[in-house]
């Protein structure tokens, strides 16, 4: 689904990728492992699309369109989405107006009719309802005032409302506690299917435990320089990453 | 939500600046220039009584000694007063107005303008839709004004400026310049000597008026200024709500619009005036051209318990000069003003209001909310003031400037005095700018650029919308998304 090939990107010049190479087929989840700095969330956001991030090589596809052609929003109406690590606060704008505006302007770009009222408040209290968030949560403005743990839920809320087929997931599981961690990763497992793939960038292997990935790649230095099955997480958080980053020096 | 959905799709139909075109209809103007004879022709076109062309007379010679106001934050080449035309009117027959007798190509102007002027548009519409009487005023004269007959029985009254006059001779004389003194400013003291229609409102002791009233005023004739004059009165125990909404055609030269507007509410009466300014703000590359708008609009609280409230959505207008105010002269009397003032391209604007408490207990509230982008300038410039009497006046000020792009400019001009120990005043004030984060995060959940910044501001300026009549709040939300396309990268 996924192919990224020999990818270069700069920070205002300054290399941050160096010709990271990753193949993600449809179905599989794997899992970004890596010490600070080592482009982690650069690779989420070039991926979609941020402005500030310039690929001087390489290539990234999504089943063999160019992703780098397009804007943030095309790449969003092609089913990709971010669970930001830090999620923006949208003053004035209540969750629930924000995320059926959102889904309308997808499905319009898709040729799709609106979602009706209806309809959206039924899929969003089913949804709400499996990720333990309170319905009037919905009705206040998005992310305004809510802790931590409460953005990161409503980022899977979204996800699960928008439905995408690639997922990037970057340090969901920063700020949560044990009960929210397992919420969240209930409803990202809700979310496996064959169609569908998933990039979850991560710090500690923690996550892991609630999210099994097919794969692990470790990133350092802006290159991939090992990639294992889930074992490969576990030596990390025996060993640390002290090893592979000497290797990538 | 099908708000938003809305607003793209109209922005999507639009061109810049929709209202740009011009109707070709026959006009008669007044001698270009101004001097005393000017005046007498102006009074002499509306068939005026002595005492009302008389009182313009002696603004005129006021006017001469004024000097123009250069405190405010704007700029602009100094405006000669003897090139401009202070009348111009279309060409039509005399005698009472009815819809048959208004030259079809008004009309016609306001149908594409999507202002329902004719009657039994509205009455054939949706059963149950709120009705809105409409005064269109073209350029110098009101040309017609609906549902006269309705709000009569009613007792209202609602008519053009020059009509009332005539028939309401001494409701007009009473209170005309009572809250404007004619030598309150130099534009507002311009006005009193030439101003030329305008809506007049009379709503009767205890009377909730039946529908909402609302005034379009249309600049069509170059090179000629509009000075309408508005004055509307709530008798004790009264309600009322009034729209002004105004459009222009895109020219080349600058068009001066120096209005006076004057509110008095009366014992326990309310007024809710709200303003939908849309006039051609100049080519938004080279500046050239669009509309000077120097207003004054000034309520008087007369009463005790009066209250009025002013919502005003600015997005237009080359330069906006205008303090929409409260002067809250009864006790317990309240003040509001609800602001969204935009500016893009090379807009000019300084706006705010003033609340002076002069009666004890007397409240106000401001809500601003300043947008400027492209490369802009946007000030609220804003004065509360307690005097000794208003014991126990209260205000809340809140006041939120946001900045798109990086070549626009937001200042904030707060005055603030007590003179007394019991006035409690809050101000609060933020300025932020929309940030890039805010707009990767909205287009990363599928919303384009022109989208994201749109959810963004309606959110911004939510607390203002809400307080418009509802059919205004989405004609404001859509002015809103035009009036900042192209306004990010």
């Amino acid at each position: 689904m996924l192919s990224i090939n020999n990818l270069h990107v700069s920070i205002e010049d300054k290399p941050i990728l160096r010709g990271l190479s990753l193949e993600l087929p449809a179905g599989e989840v794997h899992a970004i492992m890596g010490p600070n700095g080592a482009g982690k969330s650069t690779l989420s956001y070039v991926l979609t699309g941020r402005e500030g991030y310039e690929v001087t090589d390489g290539t990234v596809t999504l089943d063999g369109e160019d992703l780098l052609a397009l804007e943030p929003n095309e790449r969003a109406t092609k089913g990709l989405f971010l669970s930001f690590q830090y999620p923006l606060e949208i003053p004035g704008v209540p969750a629930m107006h924000f995320l059926r505006t959102a889904m309308n302007a997808q499905r319009k770009a898709r040729g799709e009719p609106d979602v009706g009222a209806g309809e959206f408040i039924k899929l969003a209290r089913e949804t709400a309802a499996a990720l333990k968030i309170d319905f009037d949560m919905l009705k206040r403005a998005l992310n305004v005032g809510f802790s931590g743990g409460e953005k990161k839920r409503m980022e899977i809320f979204q996800m699960a409302m928008l439905q995408p087929r690639l997922l990037i997931l970057d340090e969901t599981d920063s700020g949560l506690d044990i009960d929210a961690l397992r919420i969240v990763a209930d409803g990202v497992n809700a979310m496996r299917s064959p169609e569908r793939s998933m990039l979850v960038i991560t710090h500690y292997q923690r996550l892991l435990d609630y999210i099994r990935p097919d794969k692990v790649h470790v990133l350092s230095a802006g290159r991939i320089v090992a990639t294992g099955g889930p074992e490969l997480a576990l030596e990390l958080e025996r060993e640390g990453y002290e090893k592979y980053e000497r290797a990538a020096a | 939500m099908a708000v938003a959905k809305q607003t793209v799709e109209h922005v999507e139909a639009l061109e810049k600046y929709k209202h740009g075109f011009v109707t070709e209809i026959d006009q008669e103007f007044a001698p270009k220039g101004l001097d005393a004879d000017t005046i007498r022709f102006i009074s002499a076109k509306k068939d005026e009584p002595e005492w009302m062309l008389n009182w313009r007379l002696e603004a005129f010679e006021r006017w001469l000694v004024l000097e123009e106001p250069a405190w405010a934050k704007v700029h602009f080449p100094r405006i000669d007063y003897q090139d401009a035309y202070y009348y111009a009117a279309p060409k039509t027959k005399q005698g009472p107005k009815s819809l048959d007798e208004v030259d079809p190509e008004i009309l016609a102007t306001y149908d594409k303008l999507g202002i329902p002027i004719k009657e039994q548009m509205v009455l054939a519409g949706v059963e149950g839709a709120p009705k809105y009487a409409v005064d269109a005023v073209f350029d110098s004269v009101s040309v017609v004004t609906t549902f006269k007959k309705e709000l009569a029985e009613a007792g209202v009254i609602f008519c053009s400026m020059s009509e009332a006059i005539r028939e309401h001779g001494d409701l007009v004389r009473k209170y005309l310049g009572s809250v404007v003194p004619v030598s309150d400013n130099y534009y507002a003291c311009l006005n009193s000597a030439v101003f030329s229609d305008g809506s007049f409102v009379y709503v009767p002791p205890g009377v909730r008026c039946p529908m909402e009233l609302s005034t379009y005023f249309r600049i069509n004739a170059a090179e000629s200024g509009q000075f309408e004059r508005t004055l509307i009165i709530a008798d004790k125990g009264s309600y009322v709500s009034y729209l002004e909404g105004c459009t222009a055609p895109t020219r080349d030269e600058n068009q001066l619009h120096a209005a006076v507007v004057e509110l008095v509410a009366l014992d326990d009466a309310e007024i809710k005036y709200s303003t939908v300014q849309n006039w051609y703000p100049g080519d938004p590359e080279t500046g050239k051209g669009g509309i000077y708008n120097f207003v004054t609009k000034r309520a008087d609280c007369r009463g005790p318990r009066s209250k009025v409230s002013w919502t005003q959505v600015e997005t237009g207008s080359a330069i906006t000069w205008k303090y929409p105010s409260c002067i809250l002269r009864g006790d317990e009397s309240s003040g509001e003003f609800y602001s969204i003032a935009i500016t893009n391209g090379r807009q000019q604007a300084d706006t705010g209001t003033k609340m002076i408490h002069l009666g004890a207990n007397t409240r106000s509230r401001i809500i601003s909310k300043g947008i400027s982008a492209g490369r802009s300038s946007n000030t609220y410039r804003g004065l509360v003031s307690a005097h000794p009497k208003a014991k126990g006046a209260r205000n809340f000020t809140q006041c939120d400037s946001l900045l798109i792009g990086k070549r626009c400019a937001a200042h904030t001009v707060p005055y603030i005095e007590a003179r007394n120990g019991q006035a409690v005043f809050e101000h609060e004030a933020t300025t932020t700018r929309l940030s890039e984060d805010q707009l990767f995060y909205v287009m990363q959940r599928g919303l384009s650029q022109e989208e994201a910044v749109q959810l963004l501001v309606n959110g911004f300026v939510k607390d203002v919308l809400q307080e418009l009549p509802m059919e205004f709040a989405v004609e404001a939300q859509k002015l809103v998304a035009i009036s900042l396309e192209g306004s990010v990268g």
